[in-house]
């Protein structure tokens, strides 16, 4: 159990997080944008479980928080995208920089 | 042992190096299709750093939801939505190049705050048992798992609701 120093683990949360990010800024494509945020979310969970060995709660709360951020990326996913399917149904497209409608 | 736990620890450091790759490909790809299938890559992997943490049900939990449920709708949702404007599939380079200059500011921040803190190591008595995780899900946390039982249930109204074509 002991084989990786926390570290570790926390750097590579660190680097699926930054993916996610510069994808969310970068993509045109709302999928891709759906994609990155399903990155971030892992990141956190990996951080949830990893901090459930080292502080002094219940063992298992972490791991049950983590279970519920799955269960919300789930979620988020399903909503997600059937608004892009909405979307893309009613103004034929998935590009983030045409979807102006309520800018003003 | 020792050479076995030489092996394990080097598995461990090639799923998180297979994870960052394939979470930097989920980003850059410019095809949508190859960025939902680096996703389902890092999802694994992130599986298998659960398994290493271990947080086994966990593990079990993001095979099944994520790359099972999860991918399946990213594929769908890519394939019905899936026009010849795909070739333009990020913003301009003057945007890539200001937002991978941002991230690396703030990735350089906490990767400084997350070494200069001594972590105590992970311990090896933390492994749970299943019967351990369900026991405290229905007696600690059953109010945020009632809640969401609700949230789920809205959420496949809501999703149908939202997906579907004729209006009422």
């Amino acid at each position: 159990m002991n084989l990786i120093p926390t570290e570790h683990y926390l750097l590579f949360a660190l680097v699926l997080f930054a993916a996610g990010v510069t994808g969310i800024l970068t993509r045109r494509n709302v999928i891709g944008v759906l994609i990155s945020i399903e990155l971030m979310l892992n990141a956190a969970a990996i951080n949830l479980v990893v901090f459930s060995h080292t502080v002094k709660t219940a063992p298992e709360t972490g791991q049950l928080f983590a279970f519920f951020v799955i269960a919300l990326a789930a979620a988020g996913a399903a909503v997600g995208l059937a608004i892009v399917l909405a979307l893309y149904r009613n103004r034929h497209t998935v590009q983030t920089d045409e979807m102006n409608l309520l800018k003003w | 042992m020792e050479s076995l736990q030489v092996l394990v620890k080097a598995g461990i450091y090639i799923l998180m190096a297979a994870g960052s790759l394939a979470a930097i490909g989920a980003v850059f790809f410019p095809n949508l299709f190859y960025a939902g299938l680096s996703l389902a890559g890092v999802l694994i992997c992130v599986a298998g750093i659960y398994l290493s943490a271990g947080a086994d049900f966990l593990a079990m939990v993001q095979i099944l939801i994520y790359v099972g449920a999860v991918m399946t709708l990213i594929i769908y949702a890519i394939m019905l939505t899936n026009i010849e404007e795909i070739k333009v599939s990020h913003l301009g380079i003057k945007q890539i190049l200001l937002s991978i200059l941002a991230v690396s500011g703030f990735a350089v921040l906490t990767a400084s705050a997350i070494l200069s803190i001594d972590w105590r190591p992970l311990s090896g008595q933390n492994r749970l048992e299943v019967h351990e995780l369900g026991a405290a899900l229905m007696s600690r946390y059953i109010f945020p798992f009632e809640v969401l039982g609700i949230l789920l249930f809205a959420v496949l109204i809501g999703a149908i609701v939202i997906a579907r074509k004729d209006k009422v």
